[in-house]
């Protein structure tokens, strides 16, 4: 197990390292860019010279991309270029923000998911298995973007419950995150309602489940104590994965909601080149989606016996 | 005169075209992959005929703000209505799903040449050249795919080939990873060794002998992923990184319009949205379909 983990943990570090490298090249890879996007579309070609030269641009590229990762490390990201200020001002209240959003709506998501999941799998067959099976491909067959204009319709311009916006401009306000949590949830609970749905079907077929029907167990006693267990195994994985998906599609809600998260930030810095913003957010990207992956892959192995005794 | 009773074992016909047509038939078997295989069918031939069943052009602007069902200066009907700027929905929606369909099955398939291709070599090869192409399948993959789009596209630019070079980039991956699984698994057939035997070049055996064998998982996962790519195309379009206006696309109309959906024009927005939304559903409930009747033979 721990050899696994070491294992696990370098292939991660490594990844990061290549991430990190791709960025850069991407961002930093001609030093007149940065110049440029740094002093404005009218400095003059002397100028953009000595901004490389006093900021250490002439130097070899490997050689800016080590310093770079070393500053990064010690945790200096360098200035934003739209907002004039270091990038550490923005950022970490952009991601806490996107974390509360991320939070609650994977929250929510795995409840739903889990239920319905089981709900559908312990029948297989069922018109309650249809029911949930045919409601799951069609909320997951509505793009976040789709959904959020539909759902604005219905709860703010119909209805006229629930805010359009979630730009929380009034200090934090529950009220303005249910949108994006519902949007984001819809979207995103089929996958693992499906997994949960035929890890279950498949426990329900085992001979243990039939000897505890027939010694006469209760049935909720049957699904709650001894399917369960066993059912949740596989989806484990795929919900420690679906943090992946849900930082996408955190992207395409906050734009819409106008919510202030790092999703929004990205789009914005990407959009007028603030090359530091760029690597902060890729980077916290890649690192939480490697890292839930790497919980999910150990997490996997843990919890199966099967894997765990060998 | 000979007939086929039930015991005579029937001898299998070989040629593709008819297993083609063995799998549409075997799809009538699943009501969901039918339903499916329609939507998808209507926005094809919608596309298609784009230029006959358009009832304005897409870009003419008319009447702004018209509710559904209004009356076209011209005598017509706006059926679904005009946006802000006059433009006939309906119209908008038709040429719009030409090119996000269009769109989409070049990204699609040029992703599938891509990952096919490396998954064939990886799966067969083995060896160094697998790590160094898992390795870097596993890199991509690690990013959150909006992400990897919005970095994409912001370097290189919005446009409809860079859509389709980052598709490419971001999905080819993924089938990949699929291919290599399949091929690994085939590649210790008795088939595979004999026509190494015989003295087949690599390429042969892996795109004659391996991929045709290969098959009915990756049909599923073309579908779940035409429909993917339909979704993050419209995303593009949604986050103003999409296909350049005027000219439509489902996710540009969204967010040219959405501010109006809480103003009292709610229609402007939502017909779009239901349009990606059914089609992704088609593609879906094919995928569905499809993988049920490959699971039942």
């Amino acid at each position: 197990m721990s050899q696994l983990i070491l294992r696990r943990v370098g292939m991660m570090i490594l990844i990061m390292l290549v991430v990190a490298l791709l960025l850069f090249l991407m961002n930093e890879g001609d030093p007149r860019l940065i110049a440029r996007s740094v002093l404005g579309p009218y400095a003059q070609d002397q100028q953009l010279d000595a901004w490389i030269a006093q900021h250490g641009y002439d130097r070899p590229i490997m050689v800016r991309y080590f310093d770079w990762i070393g500053r990064v490390l010690s945790g200096d990201l360098g200035d934003s270029i739209i907002y004039k200020r270091p990038v550490n001002e923005i950022f970490w209240d952009r991601l806490g923000n996107t974390g509360i959003l991320a939070g609650v709506t994977f929250v929510v998501m795995v409840v739903v998911a889990l239920t319905l999941g089981v709900l559908a799998g312990m029948k297989e067959g069922s018109a309650q298995d249809r029911v949930i099976s045919v409601f799951s491909i069609t909320t997951t067959s509505i793009p976040e973007y789709a959904s959020a204009v539909l759902l604005a319709w219905i709860f703010v311009f119909g209805l006229g419950w629930l805010p359009g916006t979630s730009a929380m401009t009034g200090g934090f306000n529950v009220v303005e995150l249910i949108l994006p949590v519902m949007v984001l949830t819809l979207y995103g609970f089929g996958y693992v309602a499906r997994m949960t749905r035929a890890s279950m079907a498949e426990v329900m077929t085992n001979h243990y489940i039939r000897t505890a029907m027939l010694k006469g167990l209760p049935y909720r006693h049957i699904i709650m104590k001894h399917a369960l267990r066993n059912a949740l195994i596989a989806p484990f994985t795929v919900i420690m994965l679906q943090i992946n998906w849900l930082l996408s599609g955190v992207v395409v809600t906050e734009f819409a909601f106008g919510y202030k998260g790092f999703g929004a930030l990205l789009l914005e810095a990407a959009l007028r080149r603030d090359i530091f913003v760029i690597e902060a957010c890729g980077l916290a990207a890649v690192f939480v989606a490697v890292f839930t992956q790497t919980i999910g892959d150990l997490g996997y192995t843990y919890l199966n016996p099967r894997i765990r005794f060998k | 005169m000979a007939t086929n009773s039930d015991s005579t074992p029937l001898v299998r016909p070989d040629s593709t075209i008819l297993n083609a047509v063995k799998a549409m038939a075997l799809l009538r078997e699943s009501p969901v992959g039918m339903v499916g295989a329609l939507i998808v069918l209507f926005f094809v031939l919608l596309a298609i005929f784009a230029p006959l069943v358009s009832p304005y052009d897409p870009n003419a602007t008319m009447l702004p703000f018209a509710f559904p069902g209004t009356a076209a200066p011209d005598g017509g009907v706006f059926l679904f209505g005009t946006d802000h700027l006059g433009r006939d929905i309906l119209s908008r929606i038709i040429w719009g799903g030409q090119r996000v369909l269009f769109y989409a099955t070049v990204a699609t398939i040029s992703a599938y040449i891509v990952g096919i291709l490396m998954g064939l070599a990886a799966g067969y090869f083995r060896g160094y050249l697998d790590e160094i192409i898992s390795f870097f399948a596993n890199v991509i993959l690690s990013f959150p795919i909006m992400v990897l789009y919005v970095l994409i596209i912001a370097k290189l630019g919005a446009s409809g080939l860079n859509i389709v070079f980052a598709v490419v980039f971001a999905s080819s991956p993924g089938i990949m990873r699929i291919v290599r699984g399949v091929t690994m698994d085939i590649a210790t057939r008795d088939y595979i060794a004999a026509s190494q035997t015989r003295g087949e070049g690599p390429w042969y055996i892996m795109l004659v002998e391996i991929l045709p064998n290969a098959r009915s998982p990756l049909i599923v996962d073309f579908c779940l992923r035409m429909g993917y790519t339909t979704i993050t195309i419209g995303a593009l379009g949604f986050l103003g990184l999409g296909l350049p206006p005027p000219d439509p696309d489902w996710g540009g109309m969204i967010t040219e319009t959405r501010a109006f959906v809480t103003g009292g024009f709610p229609h402007m927005a939502i017909m779009p949205a239901c349009a990606v939304s059914l089609l992704v559903l088609g593609f879906n409930l094919l995928a569905d379909g499809l993988r049920e009747v490959s699971l039942r033979d």
